[in-house]
């Protein structure tokens, strides 16, 4: 039983800042009204410190469901173009795709969601069309660098020995790509879950919607408590995905190594 | 068990192979040797259909392999390359098992089967089957692709350079271990080289190509007897020749039945070039011989280096 | 006996037997297609009789028709990039297409502009006429396509950099000499000039501001990461903890504190809305990818180089400027250009505290639904990033190949 809890405890402290940050976050989203006193007696000046016109709970879960929404049409959307210029078929788009992944990286996602508003309209549709254009772009580079990468012996054995073409995508060149799939699926995440909040500018029911009105009520009380849930959504997104990152690298040589020496991958 | 018949294959203009005709024989180990870009890989790929030919056709038990569909064929036939591709994010038991898991084998069977090949090839399997490629030596790396190759129990056995990238200890050790695997299971095997004396040590037939042609097919000691033009003679090393020749021929065909002599024994299954290294380096003319059991044999004379004793 | 059948190439049109006509590539097929697709059924321009109204599509089509204007000579450039997916590779060929790509934008452009004069170019009209969605995307694939025929040439960077300067040098001589000025963009600029120059001055500083103390700190960052493992450990993951923060939530974050510095230290200028949370929040976000480049500039110094300077007898500081230095400067010089464009990015942001810059621009034009507005604070956005970057690309490059290396494109 001791070595039961051992081996649990020992997992949940290799992913010490996923649980700590898990628990922060839902602490703040049901928990907020509790901190009201605290932010009454930090800002005296206000009549509201505590912004109450909708749920945190609420709020996270809308902000969560654009972020998600987006984020499986991008991942869909990115991975295929990734695989399309990989493959024989698409090997003559790849330099097209590489250049607008390049001038891509000049634009603020910001930009798309700007652009989007004044020609779809405000609320939700044209963050979602901005979230998805914009997180496209590092999935599908990831996609692409991953796919690419896996060394050209591999992929004559994985033909010779009689795997047909769906057998080799999906039992060689995908998990042997994943990990570098997975960190571009993580960078558009992350990024989105930034995008969104901005949304509240448009109308977009997000977690930025305390943020955007505290700031034109010079309200700080407000913008802190919606800065501080973005945040830790934010950096639990980053942690599960660490945490997925390193299941899909069980085999590399780094993590056989740490496994025998009992260290965490995580720097 | 093969046929090609005027078999042609071309890239972009460069003409690799050019109305090749072959007919490789059922059990026979054949290695296609040549210098780079003589066609020989391209022509072990034509096998397998990793490549199509422009014309031409080529059997496989009578049948054109067009017949069958490119995954049904591969699976049938073993293949192994320099680079060894064994997959990373899999076990050595994973992959061994991998055409074993696409014939879609009961999993006892599949675990079996990687003992017994895992043994064959001289690892311990308790001890190696778990282990990730990255965790392996060139060597231990190249054994599991062979056994790879063997898992599924094919007929035919292509090898494209499989033990060019090792250093020569482990090459040759590889080399005696699947001259053995050959002779113990009869399997039909064609191998790439470009490395003339792995061609003369495993080969019982040699295929020499250039520019996409054959230029001579035979037996070993035929092509260092018989060298069919300069290109031959240029390849197997015309001032070796004879110490090649001799490296075809056991000390055991020339052994005198013999009381034995003093001296250090030589064994009777090594090869006469050994013998004859021993003969130089000694300074003598006759050395005693002992079989595989350490067992006196007899003795080998200089003298008969150079013709078999009546 | 049978013949197998060649495996052919999928983009064999016609038979073996008339080379001629060879599908040589495909990508330039498929822009030729969109163009095409996007001309004919997407409004070229748009017409507003005010900016209260929603505009009017105009084809391309119509506009074609109209003799008297000679926009059917855009048929000429037009054609080389119609006709490139079965052109030959060959220099001739793709300095065709680059040229034909540079006209055919420009005359678009110039149509563009002329459009826009007759129709709304008297003094006091009200009416605009802007981009439509079909010139957008013609802009899009003509200059894919001439980044694909730019790709066949092979060129350097510096020589890609002069042909693309070259191919944009009649856009700009079109907007230097007033062609383009009855664009609803050029007026949206025109009135809002000052705000413009303001935003850039302010976008300008906000960027200047992070990225210098942010190197000097990054570089130091990453010197005692690469010397010293704790520091490493350390430093490395409260970084990453504040570069996976949204930037709005940094900013936001940092008004309580820096306005209760500021009321304790009144005559510093610190405050907690404007440039202070920005420039701080700026200057945190570019401390991640300094420390990581100069940690990363300084590992890729070979050790076996390291060594043969102290086997030389060269003191740390000599190997420090005379060997570690010139090895690690053209990753260090990369990562301040990644840092750079990043801010450049982070920056429109900072407009929602109070900091100004082109976001000023943008959060306008979100809410008034204007997207000249908009595009007036984007387009700079992106032209500024883009210079910056290719500007740092250049030096690098340049600095590359003084040292005897091969320049990385």
């Amino acid at each position: 039983m001791k070595l039961l809890s051992r081996h649990i405890g020992g997992r949940l402290y290799r992913r010490r800042w996923l649980v700590a940050s898990s628990l922060l976050l839902l602490g703040f989203t049901f928990g907020m009204p509790l901190t009201a006193p605290l932010f009454a007696r930090l800002f005296p000046e206000l009549d509201r410190p505590l912004y109450v016109q909708d749920s945190f709970a609420a709020l996270v879960l809308a902000h969560l469901n654009i972020v998600l929404w987006s984020g499986v049409i991008a991942v869909a959307g990115g991975v295929a173009a990734g695989l399309l210029v990989t493959r024989p078929a698409g090997r003559a788009f790849r330099s097209a795709l590489e250049t607008v992944l390049a001038i891509s990286q000049s634009f603020p996602p910001v930009a798309v969601l700007a652009v989007a508003v004044p020609v779809v309209g405000f609320g939700e549709t044209p963050a979602l069309i901005a979230l998805v254009m914009y997180g496209v772009l590092p999935v599908a580079q990831g996609a692409m660098t991953g796919l690419s990468s896996i060394p050209p012996p591999i992929l004559e054995i994985a033909r010779g020995i009689g795997m047909n073409r769906w057998q080799i995508l999906y039992r060689v060149e995908l998990p042997l790509a994943a990990p570098v799939i997975l960190a571009g699926i993580r960078t558009s995440v992350v990024i989105n879950i930034g995008t969104a909040a901005i949304a509240s500018t448009v109308g977009a029911k997000t977690l930025g919607l305390p943020i955007i009105v505290g700031l034109s009520g010079f309200n700080t009380a407000y913008v802190i408590q919606g800065a501080l849930l973005v945040a830790l959504l934010a950096i639990v997104a980053d942690q599960l995905f660490d945490w997925l990152s390193e299941r899909s690298q069980r085999w590399t040589p780094q993590a056989v190594a740490a496994l025998h020496s009992g260290e965490s991958l995580v720097n | 068990m093969i046929e090609i018949s005027e078999v042609s294959k071309s890239f972009n203009g460069w003409q690799a192979v050019s109305e090749l005709s072959l007919t490789i024989k059922e059990g026979e180990l054949t290695v296609l040797i040549g210098s780079s870009g003589a066609g020989k890989s391209t022509m072990l790929k034509l096998l397998n259909r990793l490549l199509e030919p422009d014309s031409g056709s080529i059997r496989l038990h009578g049948q054109n392999i067009l017949e069958y569909s490119p995954q049904q064929l591969r699976r049938r036939i073993g293949y192994a390359i320099q680079s060894v591709g064994l997959f990373p994010h899999w076990t050595v038991e994973q992959n061994i098992g991998a055409v074993p898991v696409l014939l879609k084998w009961p999993k006892a069977r599949i675990v079996e089967r990687v003992s017994e090949l895992l043994e064959l090839l001289q690892l311990a399997p308790e001890k190696f089957r778990h282990r990730y490629p990255h965790q392996l030596s060139g060597g231990q790396q190249q054994r599991v692709g062979v056994a790879r190759a063997l898992a599924a129990d094919p007929d035919l056995l292509l090898m494209d350079e499989p033990f060019g990238a090792l250093d020569p200890v482990t090459r040759a050790s590889l080399q005696q271990e699947l001259a053995n695997i050959q002779a113990l299971s009869g399997k039909t095997i064609v191998l790439v080289t470009h490395d003339i004396e792995e061609a003369l040590a495993l080969g019982q037939r040699i295929v020499l190509m250039d520019q996409g042609r054959i230029v001579q097919q035979g037996a070993p000691r035929d092509f260092l007897l018989a060298p069919a033009n300069d290109l031959v003679r240029e390849f197997v090393g015309q001032s070796d020749a004879g110490i090649r020749l001799l490296g075809l021929d056991k000390i055991a065909d020339r052994v005198r039945r013999q009381p034995a002599i003093p001296g250090e024994p030589i064994r009777s299954s090594d090869t006469l070039r050994q013998a004859l290294s021993v003969f130089i380096t000694r300074r003598v003319q006759s050395l005693p011989v002992v079989d595989e059991r350490g067992q006196p044999a007899g003795v080998l004379h200089f003298a008969d280096l150079l013709e078999p004793p009546r | 006996m049978s013949v197998a059948r060649q495996a052919q190439p999928a983009w064999r049109v016609g038979n073996l037997a008339s080379p001629l006509i060879k599908l040589y590539n495909p990508l330039h097929l498929l822009l030729a297609m969109l163009a095409i697709i996007a001309g004919a059924s997407l409004p070229l321009l748009s017409f507003a009789p005010n900016r209260l109204l929603s505009g009017q599509g105009i084809f391309l089509a119509q506009l074609i028709v109209q003799l008297n204007a000679r926009y059917w000579l855009l048929a000429i450039p037009a054609l080389p990039l119609l006709v490139a997916p079965w052109l030959r590779p060959s220099r001739i060929n793709h300095s065709i297409l680059i040229i034909a790509a540079a006209a055919l934008s420009t005359g678009l452009l110039a149509l563009a502009g002329h459009e826009a004069q007759l129709r709304s170019g008297a003094t006091e009209s009200l009416a605009r006429v802007s981009f439509g969605a079909a010139f957008w995307l013609l802009l899009l694939t003509i200059w894919l396509q001439l980044a694909e025929a730019l790709r066949g040439l092979a060129l350097r960077l510096p020589a890609q950099v002069v042909v693309i300067v070259l191919a944009l040098a009649p856009a700009a001589v079109l907007l230097m000499t007033g062609r383009l000025d009855s664009l609803s963009l050029l007026k949206e600029f025109q009135n809002h000039q000052e705000a413009f120059e303001l935003a850039l001055l302010r976008h300008l500083q906000l960027v200047t501001f992070s990225v210098l103390p942010a190197v000097l700190i990054g570089a130091l960052f990453g010197v005692l990461s690469f010397r010293s493992q704790t520091a490493r450990k350390l430093l490395f993951p409260v970084l990453n903890v504040i570069q996976t923060i949204p930037s709005i939530a940094l900013f936001s974050l940092l008004i309580a504190p820096l306005a209760l510095l500021g009321s304790l230290l009144p005559h510093t200028g610190i405050s907690g809305i404007g440039l202070p949370p920005a420039l701080l929040a700026l200057t945190l976000y570019s401390l991640l990818p300094m420390s990581h480049g100069t940690l990363a500039a300084l590992e890729q110094v070979p050790a076996a180089v390291r060594e043969a300077a102290q086997g030389i007898g060269m003191s740390p500081w000599q190997i420090f400027f005379h060997v570690e230095l010139p090895l690690a400067l053209p990753v260090f010089l990369s990562s301040i250009r990644v840092t750079t464009v990043q801010a450049i990015g982070l920056a429109v942001v900072a407009a929602l505290i109070g900091a100004g810059g082109f976001g000023v621009l943008m959060f306008q034009g979100m809410s008034s639904s204007a997207l000249d507005l908009v595009l007036l604070a984007v387009i700079p956005v992106i032209l500024l990033a883009i210079s910056i970057d290719t500007a740092f690309k250049l030096a690098i490059s340049i600095l590359e190949r003084r040292a005897g290396r091969q320049d990385h494109d």
